[in-house]
């Protein structure tokens, strides 16, 4: 599921416990006293030697010129040869700039939407009513992304969709959004936004339930409105968690997932929708040029992985505190 | 002034649940309808013309029931995999006595920030021979970090010590405190992960596309794909050409309701528990 991203970094800033000293033969002495722990975590670790750090290892191909007979290590090293074939081709800045613009987009319209629902929703008195708009506002969360792309090809379809019907009825001109690749982006955000919006204020929500009530006593007295309550009470209650979002959306702003941009992909948008996801897997799996398609995936993973890092650090230098 | 934000306010979060109940009510309206007016797109909040002949093609499809029988089994089986994987990695990851353990769960965390990427697994996935097979959905991506990493805290954080001590002295092993000590406390927590692996499993198409060829194989997610997105054919008793077209038009309205519809139904019971699930990471750090 390429959906929003659950939200790791909360549970990663456990801080680490105190310390235990090495002592010789504490391993010898835990491993007879506690075998079973021991070989009860055997096959995880199995799964993810095989399945993650393989993968890592295998990714050398990027390096060399893989053929099935001759298989991975026997294969000839060629140095650079496909990062600089991945470079010099026009597709290179088509699809960083497209993944690096629709990811943009994403985090642009889907971060402060659900804020202000939570922030909302935590006005609202009658407890009928909140439980409605929640539920309701959760729900599209859990239906898949290969439905949410169908109900966006019919709706906006240009002869039967509900949209052409609003813009008929106002007497506009009907268009075929999805043929147009200015709509892909569009499209994809916006879809977005309608699928998480609501699971996303639940993180926001419970932050506001935290909130402690002396400070509404407080602002009370001091005569606040509403709007004064929730500038200077709730969105500093929650900014601790708004912080940590911003930064995980940051940090994973290079990494968008396949599903959906596949999905909305078709002939005539491709100049915006391919995206380094999608061109992965065409390279690999559709023209089976896998040297080629572990460079793209490789540049990838570790531009992800040093935006990961340098936002932690900018993290635990302007707020103390970093995702791990 | 109060009394105006509110009512803007509640402006808003109206507007919030109409935008996200229009389309759904679209939907299941459209789906409704007869083939022919939601060809002429003449259905908007009301069925037109109410027939079930959308729902009679979508159920009598075998392209359908076998994908939905398939997906049956990839989720009872690969979260029962993801949940036993999950519970014997977490477990021994939460002991302060397990030497490595700040090692291991490094390594573990590690793999959520960087990847060999989609060939580099490919190669792993073939050279086990699970190409093709029901394994290819079920073992490659059984453990995820998230589920991990909540599970471990839950078991460091909301099991006491002193119940596990308490087994110890009364020379239970490891495992069997596990089973019949910490497990039985760790329903909520076993409820919440258990649930988030079943919805990805439900949910994903992208495994089954890459490695999967059998179409006899295939997920409800894939056969929807090929269904709702490539157009292709998914059979009725159509005679016409355009007959044909419109009741394909009107298969897609019906067979997204019987897709989702499993789903809304467990959702507002299951919701309470992600919800939980969600907040466990946040608050027990």
């Amino acid at each position: 599921m390429t959906q929003a991203p659950p939200l790791p970094a909360l549970a990663a800033t456990t801080k680490p416990p105190v310390r235990q000293k090495p002592r010789p033969g504490r391993l010898r002495r835990s491993v007879r006293r506690h075998w079973q722990l021991y070989v009860l975590v055997l096959p995880p670790l199995v799964y993810f030697a095989l399945f993650k750090y393989v993968p890592m290892a295998n990714a050398v191909i990027a390096f060399k010129d893989y053929n099935v007979i001759a298989g991975i290590w026997a294969s000839p090293w060629v140095g650079l040869e496909h990062f600089e074939r991945f470079f010099s081709n026009p597709m290179f800045t088509t699809v960083v700039s497209n993944t690096f613009l629709l990811s943009l987009y994403a985090l642009i319209a889907s971060f402060p939407i659900p804020i202000i629902l939570a922030l909302a929703l935590n006005e609202v008195r009658s407890r009928f009513f909140k439980r409605t708009v929640q539920m309701v506002t959760y729900a599209p969360y859990f239906i898949s992304t290969v439905i949410v792309v169908s109900m966006a090809i019919l709706i906006l379809s240009p002869r039967i969709g509900l949209i052409s019907e609003f813009t008929g009825f106002f007497g506009l001109p009907t268009t075929d959004y999805l043929a147009q690749p200015d709509f892909f982006r569009h499209v994809y955000v916006w879809t977005e936004v309608w699928q998480t919006a609501g699971y996303s204020a639940v993180i926001y929500l419970a932050a506001l339930a935290g909130v402690d009530p002396g400070l509404y006593e407080a602002a009370k007295v001091d005569g606040a409105n509403r709007l004064q309550k929730i500038w200077h009470v709730d969105l500093p209650s929650i900014m601790p968690t708004v912080v940590v979002v911003l930064i995980l959306s940051v940090g994973s702003i290079m990494a968008v997932g396949f599903e959906k941009a596949f999905l909305l992909q078709n002939p005539l948008n491709l100049s915006q929708s391919e995206i380094i996801a999608t061109y992965t897997y065409k390279i690999g799996i559709q023209n089976a040029d896998f040297s080629l398609a572990t460079a793209v995936g490789l540049f990838n993973s570790v531009i992800n992985l040093v935006l990961m890092l340098s936002v932690n650090a900018v993290s635990k230098r302007v707020t103390g505190s970093g995702l791990w | 002034m109060d009394r105006f934000f509110l009512v803007g306010v509640y402006i808003l979060l109206v507007t919030f649940l109409l935008v996200v109940l229009l389309p759904l009510w679209y939907i299941v309206v459209s789906s409704f309808s007869s083939p022919a007016a939601v060809s002429a797109g003449r259905v908007f909040l009301w069925p037109v013309d109410f027939t079930l002949r959308g729902y009679q093609v979508a159920l009598s499809s075998p392209q359908i029931l076998t994908g939905f029988a398939n997906s049956m089994i990839y989720t009872v089986v690969g979260t029962a995999i993801s949940v036993t994987l999950t519970v014997m990695l977490a477990y021994p990851l939460s002991r302060a006595d397990f030497v490595g353990r700040k090692v291991l769960t490094g390594a573990v965390v590690f793999t959520m920030l960087f990847a060999g990427g989609l060939i580099p697994t490919y190669l792993v996935v073939q050279a086990m021979g699970m190409l093709d097979t029901r394994w290819a959905l079920l073992i490659p991506n059984a453990v995820a970090v998230w589920p991990a990493i909540l599970a471990i805290t839950y078991f460091r954080t909301a099991i006491p010590d002193e119940l596990r001590e308490a087994g110890e002295i009364d020379g239970a092993s490891d495992l069997r405190i596990l089973w019949k000590v910490v497990l039985p406390l760790a329903g909520p927590m076993l409820a919440v992960i258990a649930l988030m692996y079943a919805i990805v499993q439900w949910n994903s198409y992208f495994d089954a596309l890459i490695y999967l060829r059998d179409d006899s194989l295939y997920p409800l997610q894939l056969v929807l794909r090929n269904i709702l997105i490539l157009n292709n054919d998914a059979g009725g008793d159509a005679t016409s050409a355009l007959e044909r077209q419109q009741l394909a038009n009107l298969l897609k309205y019906s067979l997204i309701v019987v897709s989702t519809v499993p789903m809304m139904l467990i959702y507002p019971f299951v919701a309470r528990y992600f919800t939980k699930g969600l907040l466990l990471g946040a608050v027990k750090g």
